[in-house]
């Protein structure tokens, strides 16, 4: 096993955070330990989030955006992950505390919205039952003010006749209703950190308008910081202040929504944008998608891991791409992890990817 | 393949001549039972409910609503799948709607059908060549040079490593597996390929990559294509025309030139509206629809829209709209409405989320 960072490169980010955010992820790295070898899943990942504001985290499958937030959550079996780096939750450090610390942070302070809210949803409760299971285990209340909560909560996000739909099964719901519900259920204890992986992929596109705005709307009122996992730019673009686009693991190209989609300059990224149609682009032309597929997490690629699919690594001197892992620069702002320079990236993406963009 | 082909510049209207395959009226209801010994049917299930639509040779007609629209179905009838329960369902020239299997064998193989989840429409057991090979084996047709030669030549089609003729499809990754299901509906030589949501399963990259390659093989064989899809942004770029559903029914179709740029239905309005763009600078308003989908059991009389629509009035409720070209549409540009847009149209208030 390699040494997870380089030594000056963790102290350079130790230092540079003086005023602490409200959740701050240094340095963390995910491995699983299966048959074939060892999952590297995520590696020296740092990002952190501000209350009121939402991060939106873009990938591919198997980039690790849900190992991550499965982490912050401690959700992992601990028997066979292995989990290093440092993941602050208001000052409170997660990696490494007792499962029962974990247990009063998990629902109360942070919550998940997951995917597919069939499968999250248990069949066999009531919708009102599985709200107010979270609210009585939380702040000890009693059933009737558990089913008080989840009709109040229904209301908060727009299911109509809450007072009879509160008994309903998750059946008897919707998908746009159901994953209603799951907002509810993930935000009865008025949490400060919100996870939603992934909350509208299962949703057609005029439902998952609905549901933005209402996260949206319900930010705003609660002041939640928001982390969204998505593969979906066109979400982000709606719902994020800031972006950061993961690959094999690790954080690629950070910066605000603005940044990274007006001016994005990491080639996978260019890769993603040019790879997706607009509504409005020109149509005869055909799309640009990445070369080839993701690497396999267990044998990566020798420096940037992005290297065997990217168009530009012959235009780095010394061939670095191949030998050295590009550190995710500058520390702050908008910033890439590319061994191509600045000038060079900045007129890539002006002569080469943005007229493709339209 | 080579990134730098470029597509002929297709036609805005839609081709002349006799089509591929023509719907009229085509209606599919799934009964509903009820009842403990003796069941009886109690209602059913409107899923496809009146579809005129053509597809000429050469041409990928786009097919986008929301989930339980009656868009797979559809498909499905298209493949006689499904059996139609009212209208008319004609291919080349020959009437297929109530066609018996045997009638059907040698239509069948010009009529092929791509599926959307990679990992379950392809049989674990069998090797990528025996699933390739497959069709040929069913139709009796032996290819010159042997079947393994030609399932080769479909692998390295598509793009992938001929000599991975022998490998099970667990070996392949979403979009490879998707390329093998391509392959198998190329086996045949098709005329027609109804494609079911063909990349909705496969990441961003992945999705560009395969939609590539079918508009490629598209060009190159002139197949003609079904394209049934609810990414709007997809369609738009796959095929020339677009029909947009609702409960079972066409309430636009257009050349996608109209539709996406000026919409006279509200509903693809909305929909086009409610598309994010990955663009911090995008200011188009968002229609904000009401509510979900009503059941196609008991479909809202008049026009099927209206009870989510901001501009229904009494006369929706009692009239359908029928399917009929405005006046400023282009030829071919159908509506099915009472009180079409005009382009300047206002945007509804928009209203809280929590309200809707």
């Amino acid at each position: 096993m390699t040494t997870l960072a380089k030594p000056e490169e963790a102290a350079a980010d130790r230092g540079g955070s003086s005023s602490s955010p409200f959740l701050s992820v240094r340095d963390l790295s995910v491995r699983f330990s299966t048959e074939d070898g060892v999952v590297r899943a995520v590696d020296n990942l740092s990002f952190s989030v501000e209350p009121g504001t939402t991060l939106g985290i873009v990938g591919e499958s198997g980039s690790g955006k849900s190992v991550t937030n499965l982490a912050v959550l401690g959700l992992h079996n601990p028997d066979s992950t292995e989990i290093t780096g440092s993941i602050r939750l208001a000052g409170q450090e997660l990696v490494g505390a007792p499962v029962r610390e974990l247990e009063k942070l998990r629902g109360n302070t942070m919550a998940m919205i997951f995917q597919d809210p069939l499968t999250a949803l248990s069949p066999f409760h009531t919708i009102g039952k599985q709200i107010g299971e979270t609210y009585r285990k939380h702040t000890g209340a009693s059933k009737k003010e558990a089913r008080d909560r989840a009709i109040e909560m229904l209301t908060k996000v727009g299911i109509p006749q809450p007072t009879t739909r509160v008994d309903d099964y998750p059946h008897q719901f919707s998908g746009g209703m159901r994953q209603r519900a799951m907002i509810a259920m993930s935000l009865v204890c008025n949490p400060k950190l919100v996870i939603a992986d992934e909350p509208t992929t299962a949703l057609d596109v005029t439902v998952q308008a609905q549901i933005l705005d209402l996260l949206k709307d319900l930010q705003q009122e609660m002041g939640t910081a928001i982390i969204l996992i998505t593969h979906d730019l066109g979400v982000v673009a709606k719902t994020a202040q800031d972006i950061m686009v993961m690959y094999a693991g690790r954080a690629v190209e950070r910066g605000t929504v603005r940044e990274v989609l007006k001016n994005p300059q990491h080639p996978y990224t260019w890769g993603l944008l040019s790879s997706m149609p607009s509504l409005t682009g020109p149509v005869d032309i055909p799309l640009r998608p990445v070369r080839g597929t993701p690497p396999s997490l267990i044998n990566l690629p020798t420096g940037c891991p992005f290297n065997p699919r990217c168009d530009h690594r012959e235009q780095v001197v010394g061939g670095k791409c191949t030998t050295e892992r590009p550190p995710l620069a500058p520390e702050t702002g908008h910033a890439t992890a590319c061994h191509l320079s600045v000038g060079q990236k900045q007129s890539i993406f002006i002569d080469q990817i943005q007229p493709r963009l339209g | 393949m080579s990134n730098e082909l470029t597509l002929d510049k297709p036609s805005a209207t839609p081709a002349t001549g006799e089509p591929l395959l023509q719907l009229s009226g085509v209606k599919k209801h799934f009964p509903v039972m009820d009842g403990l010994l003796f069941k009886r049917q109690v209602g059913a299930v409107h899923a496809v409910d009146g579809i005129d639509l053509d597809v000429h040779a050469n041409e990928s007609v786009g097919l986008v609503g929301e989930s339980g629209c009656g868009k797979s179905t559809l498909g499905r009838v298209v493949t006689r799948l499904l059996e139609p329960t009212d209208g008319k369902l004609t291919y080349a020239g020959q009437d297929i709607t109530h066609a018996s299997r045997k009638q059907l064998a040698p239509i069948r193989s010009e009529i092929q059908m791509i599926f959307q989840d990679p990992y379950s429409s392809l049989n674990p057991r069998h090797t990528v060549g025996a699933i390739i090979g497959a069709p040929m084996e069913i139709n009796g047709i032996n290819p010159k040079g042997g079947v393994q030669n030609r399932v080769q030549e479909l692998l390295e089609t598509v793009g992938l490593n001929p000599e991975h003729y022998n490998r099970f499809p667990h070996e392949f990754s979403g979009g490879q597996r998707q390329r093998i299901g391509v392959a198998r509906a190329l086996s045949l030589s098709p005329k027609l390929i109804v494609a079911d949501e063909p990349v909705s399963a496969l990441d961003v990259s992945i999705q560009a990559q395969v939609v590539n390659l079918l508009q490629q093989l598209q060009k190159d064989l002139g197949i003609a294509f079904l394209f049934i899809a609810h990414d709007l942004s997809i369609v738009r770029h796959f095929s020339q025309r677009v029909a947009v559903m609702y409960l079972g029914k066409i309430v636009e179709i257009a050349d996608r030139k109209s539709l996406y740029e000026s919409p006279r239905h509200p509903y693809t309005h909305a929909l086009l509206s409610a598309v994010p763009e990955a663009d911090p600078d995008d200011v188009r308003e968002r229609i904000r629809l009401v509510g979900d989908v009503p059941s196609p059991i008991n479909p809202p009389t008049g026009c099927r829209f209206r009870t989510r629509c901001w501009k229904a009035q009494d006369k929706c409720a009692t009239e359908e709209p029928p399917l009929v070209q405005l006046s400023g549409n282009l030829d071919g540009h159908l509506t099915a409405c009472h009180f079409p847009e005009d382009g300047s149209t206002a945007v509804p208030e928009p209203r809280a989320a929590k309200e809707l």
